[in-house]
């Protein structure tokens, strides 16, 4: 805003008063526009997010700043499982869905019929409610009538406990993951192959490239942006797998994460600090830790990404 | 050459015939398990004995179905409209708008994309206790009342309106709110059904946030309901009851995105491309 200049009085002219230049209109409509939407992003996401981050550094016995937190956190076993946990959930989610996502686009981009029903039927798994495939996988996996052991008994295949097996649970539970997530890959592989000038790959042809030549050498590094946001965008959301542990591993008598923390997710240890054993405190500074490793994902994203347009 | 391409083709088919059993087969299985009677539980079964109805009608008659379900479109369509209408508005305004501060606005707003939702239900559950939002449809849908995702995508699509139709609008005397709605959002209204579409699965089947800030049973969303019956001990799982609670949730899912396919997976893509 200007400041109000008085100025010296001049022979009354018949004029209105002074009227804002249109430049100075359109900012206070901009203004007018704005506010509401900055009040409630300072408000709801930028000060809470600063409160996670003070909170984490206060314990409940009132002693001032401190790392306690953290510190109870690298001596705790459970912890250090969450996070290895969650790691694998990433190491082992994010290139199986993308492999299968991308096979499923290539394979769907040779074929001439029913391209939009395949592309229908794999995407669906996508936007169903991740409770209610959890509990149907939940049932498909049961040791004792589940249709999954019953399967492998046709092919002789000893019946797995699954979801009861320590050593299985974190498997079982990324297959319910990649289940449900191969169908985004594939849609976004075909978008980007669909990007791909088709000359390139009649250059190639005419030049004498073979299948596997052509897509090692074309359509691979074109591909290059997709991947990098599946990438991203995969490890991000594994980082902050709840829903399916909560409700494929949850209650009857079990915390979720079990069995023996096996499946425990850095999310789901959250959970159980913050709202079973209500530690806030201990439960913000662990979602600092969250933060941390999703920023550092996104950090290298921008990297790469910055590498990719160099050439 | 023509006949081996073909073996190929029918090959590519076989394969992806088979997967479709493989992700098509759940939905299958919920539907199936949802007419058995209890008892068939503990040993195999693939078809149910005999179509049994009695668990949708203990869905009704034990649990607040109902109830959640209305739950869920009340917050869900709420939602969706309120990020639609904010999510266009700043998109707009700070596309088509020059003024001191823009750029400032708009990595204010995207910098709060960095930060997950799990850092910041702590800070809103402590907010919604002191306010006494717990328990509230307020309390479920403020946290998503707009998306720095939303103004991202919109902002990027309101550079596409042509300046001169605005300006002519203007010219006919229009104010600038009417502007926005009559004029420039019906030029992007593929971005806004892309983004509504988003906007209502994600709240349809919000869990992390609802499972917080809702404690009694009749405030509860489908996810947070069908969870917490599920897991709830009350002898034994109750799965052909879950499995009815399911397949009443995902049914009507299916059928709108098969009678939007094109849309919706379209819809996705873009916004994923864009972004």
């Amino acid at each position: 805003m200007q400041p109000v200049v008085l100025e010296p009085r001049r022979a009354p002219v018949t004029k209105r008063p002074p009227r804002m230049s249109l430049a100075a209109r359109r900012a206070l409509t901009a203004y007018a526009f704005l506010v509401v939407p900055v009040l409630f992003f300072v408000g709801i996401r930028i000060l809470p997010t600063l409160y996670a981050f003070g909170m984490s550094f206060f314990t409940d016995d009132g002693q001032g700043p401190t790392l306690a937190n953290f510190r109870a956190m690298l001596a705790d076993d459970t912890f250090r499982r969450a996070l290895g946990n969650t790691l694998l959930y990433v190491v082992i989610t994010v290139p199986a869905q993308m492999a299968i996502g991308l096979v499923l686009a290539l394979m769907i981009g040779r074929v001439r019929h029913l391209k939009g029903f395949y592309r229908t039927v794999y995407f669906l798994p996508y936007i169903t409610s991740v409770v209610a495939v959890s509990w149907v996988w939940r049932l498909m996996y049961d040791p004792n009538s589940g249709i999954i052991n019953e399967v492998l008994g046709w092919f002789h295949i000893p019946a797995q406990l699954w979801l009861r097996d320590p050593h299985e649970a974190l498997l079982a539970v990324s297959i319910v993951m990649i289940w449900q997530n191969m169908g985004f890959a594939m849609l976004i592989f075909m978008a980007g192959l669909e990007a791909i000038p088709r000359s390139f790959l009649e250059a190639a042809r005419v030049d004498g490239a073979g299948a596997w030549q052509t897509f090692r050498w074309v359509t691979w590094p074109l591909l290059n942006p997709t991947l990098v946001f599946l990438a991203v965008t995969g490890v991000i959301s594994a980082l902050q797998t709840f829903t399916q542990i909560e409700n494929l591993t949850g209650g009857s008598g079990g915390q979720a994460g079990g069995p023996l923390n096996s499946t425990v997710s850095m999310v789901v240890y959250v959970y159980n600090a913050g709202f079973n054993d209500f530690n806030l405190q201990y439960a913000s500074a662990v979602t600092v830790v969250l933060f941390l490793l999703i920023l550092l994902v996104t950090l290298v994203q921008l990297k790469v990404l910055n590498r990719a347009y160099e050439y | 050459m023509a006949r081996r391409t073909s073996i190929g083709v029918w090959v590519i088919h076989l394969l992806l015939w088979i997967g479709v059993v493989v992700v098509a087969f759940p939905f299958v299985w919920m539907i199936l398990s949802s007419f058995k009677s209890l008892p068939e539980f503990y040993q195999f079964h693939f078809w149910p004995a005999q179509w049994d109805l009695s668990a949708y009608r203990q869905v009704f008659t034990e649990t607040q179905y109902g109830r959640w379900y209305f739950n869920s479109i009340v917050v869900a369509v709420v939602v969706t409209a309120s990020e639609l209408f904010f999510a266009s508005l700043v998109g707009y305004t700070l596309a088509k708008f020059r003024f001191r501060g823009n750029q400032l606005i708009f990595i204010l707003i995207l910098s709060t994309m960095m930060v997950p939702t799990e850092l910041l239900v702590i800070p809103w559950y402590v907010m919604s206790a002191q306010f006494g939002w717990v328990d509230t449809y307020w309390g479920i849908m403020f946290p998503g009342l707009m998306e720095a995702f939303g103004v991202f995508l919109m902002r990027q699509f309101m550079f596409g309106v042509p300046d001169d139709l605005l300006d002519a609008a203007r010219i006919d005397g229009m104010s600038e709110f009417r502007i926005f709605l009559q004029v420039a959002l019906p030029q992007v209204k593929p971005a806004l059904s892309a983004l509504g579409i988003l906007s209502f699965l994600g709240n349809w089947n919000a869990y992390l946030w609802p499972v917080i800030v809702v404690s009694t049973e009749s405030m509860r969303t489908l996810p947070i309901g069908i969870g917490m019956f599920s897991t709830a001990d009350n002898g034994g799982l109750q799965w052909n009851v879950i499995m009815a609670m399911s397949t009443l949730a995902v049914i009507p899912i299916i059928i709108l995105y098969f009678i939007f396919q094109k849309r919706i997976v379209e819809g996705i893509a873009l916004t994923g491309v864009k972004s």
